[in-house]
């Protein structure tokens, strides 16, 4: 479904990553793992087409991303960005209908089908009670569910989550990754990045890690997220265990905290 | 009028309510206030005309044009070819500062944003004062003021433009750069001008519609209603595009191609208004919002309920203008001083719903 070939970003002399390939099978929930600055937004924004990447290309269910036309490409993929406030108090059922965009003709009348998609979407998410609340008025995790239901109101073959529980609480982080989970078994690819290998681990049918500037693994996150790679990325601060089956991700000794290395890492 | 079909669509049972119907009888309501006020103001003036006269000599004018010449000369002059002109005039600058506010603020996805925001004023103003105190070389004010509008945008939008982006607050930044330099280009005029001149500059850049005549009115409504028209139907565009220029994008709206779209249109409404009447403050900052109020933010409704507002807001104002004393009061004092209270109410009251 999503093709990425050697790919490579910059911003002019500084080189974000280099040589980026992979592929996500239809129908995956393929997480995107790595620390902070690793280049996991800029990959999704390449895979957007919102930069310009200097060499390689993405294929999007076999389409070149880059010959896309904006209208076209917003059939074949829908973005979660990280929470944001807009400026107009748009109420959560507009915001969810703005996913709709893409599919309304010429004229602006909003079609039924348009409004069931939107109930459909909202209710998935269990947000059909916020529906007539301002969207910027609501906490950071309830716009969090308001955009996904709007990408999936966008109805389209592949989804893109930009750290879709990192506004969430404990409960509602594992609610989005099953709705996640239920959302790729009806057949949406969906790549979402997230800085929890716990979360990756459990909910993932792939992952793909990357560091400094490139990809150090992908696979089944089961046998990927290993205390050796996360002894790589993170310098060596994680330990893998098991509790009741479920594989664990915890830090070894919570007073170690991070080396400015592991921190700041995107220096190539 | 798309609009209409969707409205009735409202009435089948959903569990999603859109609003529409009720949206849209208070747009129905504007219009027929809006229009009712015309032909109240119509009957008032300093020099007093029956309301009876008044319809007989329009009516006149509609139905059987070859009876004008038996009318009264003076007061057909006064209705027909004063205030009738004047009237339509105030509706159309209205309904199109109130748009362009509204463009304007939804592009730059600020609510503080007016219609001057970038330079158009400070452009316009140097226009016409470059035909009052040159007039054999600048030949007529309002072609001057037009030109200089729309050349200060083009600066303010080629300077923030760069690698085929142009981001909402180099824009804004462009604005003010360019408008301040009009602004001094103003004063230079001004200084150089003789006392007449001045005093012309002056009364101009406070705004008033003493000189409108049909032949403004056949020039500005056409541009006004045509561009007000196109931008109504690209409303839920402005939505996603007031959403951020990447999300936009992932909506699949070229946010360059709206973005310049709407700026061309609201800049040439804003112009054509500004060069014909002057500046009129106020008016493209508040019926957005006071719209906003009444409708929610959904664009395809602010913005024809902004226009039939400012439509209203202006014709109110200017009767003031043309009444309250013998002489005129210039119709930018008159549209602040109104306004202010508006504005400090919504300031203090209303400021967590509008501003977020």
């Amino acid at each position: 479904m999503l093709k990425v070939d050697n790919l490579s970003f910059g911003y002019k002399n500084v080189s974000v990553f280099k040589n980026i390939s992979f592929r996500v099978e239809k129908g995956s929930l393929c997480g995107l793992f790595g620390p902070n600055g690793s280049g996991k937004t800029t990959l999704f924004k390449c895979c957007m087409s919102f930069l310009k990447y200097n060499s390689g290309s993405v294929f999007i269910d076999g389409n070149n991303v880059k010959r896309k036309k904006i209208e076209e490409l917003a059939k074949l993929v829908a973005y979660v960005p990280q929470e944001h406030k807009p400026p107009f108090p748009y109420l959560v059922k507009e915001v969810v209908l703005m996913g709709r965009t893409p599919h309304m003709g010429g004229i602006f009348g909003i079609s039924k089908d348009d409004r069931r998609k939107v109930e459909e979407a909202m209710e998935m998410l269990e947000i059909s009670h916020l529906a007539d609340r301002p969207y910027n008025q609501l906490s950071g995790g309830q716009r969090q569910l308001a955009l996904i239901a709007r990408a999936m109101a966008q109805e389209t073959p592949l989804m893109l989550l930009d750290e879709p529980t990192s506004a969430l609480d404990f409960c509602n982080q594992i609610r989005i990754w099953n709705i996640l989970k239920k959302i790729s078994a009806r057949g949406t690819t969906i790549l979402a990045c997230s800085h929890d290998p716990n979360h990756i681990s459990w909910f993932c049918d792939d992952v793909i890690v990357m560091y400094r500037g490139g990809l150090v693994a992908k696979g089944n996150p089961k046998s990927v997220v290993s205390e050796q790679l996360l002894g790589t990325i993170f310098n060596d601060i994680c330990s893998v265990g098991y509790m009741d089956h479920l594989m664990m991700v915890y830090p070894k000794n919570i007073q170690a905290g991070c080396t400015v290395a592991a921190v700041n890492n995107s220096s190539p | 009028m798309e609009e209409l079909s969707t409205g009735v669509n409202v009435s089948t049972p959903t569990t999603l309510n859109f609003f529409e119907a009720r949206k849209l009888s208070i747009i129905f309501f504007l219009a027929i206030v809006m229009v009712a006020g015309g032909m109240v103001t119509i009957c008032l003036g300093t020099y007093q005309i029956s309301i009876v006269e008044v319809y007989s000599i329009i009516s006149t004018h509609i139905f059987s044009p070859d009876m004008v010449d038996s009318l009264d000369k003076l007061k057909n002059t006064i209705v027909w070819n004063i205030r009738f002109p004047r009237i339509i005039m105030a509706i159309t600058v209205g309904i199109g500062l109130s748009v362009a506010g509204t463009i304007y603020q939804g592009c730059f996805r600020n609510p503080l944003v007016e219609p001057y925001i970038l330079g158009v004023s400070s452009g316009a103003a140097f226009g016409a004062a470059l035909g009052i105190v040159y007039p054999h070389i600048f030949i007529s004010i309002q072609l001057g003021a037009f030109l200089f509008a729309l050349l200060s945008v083009f600066l303010a939008y080629s300077l923030a433009r760069s690698r085929g982006q142009t981001p909402v607050v180099t824009l804004i930044l462009a604005g003010i750069i360019i408008g301040s330099i009009f602004s001094a280009c103003v004063s230079i005029m001004k200084y150089i001008s003789n006392d007449t001149q001045l005093r012309e500059i002056v009364f101009w850049m406070m705004g008033g519609f003493y000189y409108t005549q049909w032949d403004d009115v056949r020039l500005t409504v056409p541009i006004v209603l045509i561009s007000v028209a196109i931008m109504w139907f690209f409303g839920w565009k402005l939505n996603v595009l007031s959403m951020g220029d990447e999300e936009a994008r992932a909506l699949g709206v070229n946010p360059e191609v709206f973005k310049f779209i709407f700026i061309i249109l609201a800049t040439l409404v804003t112009a054509t208004c500004v060069s014909s009447v002057g500046i009129i403050a106020w008016v493209g900052l508040m019926m957005p919002h006071a719209a906003r109020l009444i409708q929610g933010p959904d664009n395809r409704f602010v913005i024809p309920t902004a226009a039939l507002m400012g439509g209203v807001y202006i014709i109110f104002c200017d009767t003031i203008a043309r009444t309250l004393t013998t002489a005129e009061i210039p119709i930018g004092i008159i549209t602040a001083i109104v306004g202010a209270p508006y504005l400090i109410y919504l300031l203090r009251s209303k400021e967590k719903e509008i501003f977020g």
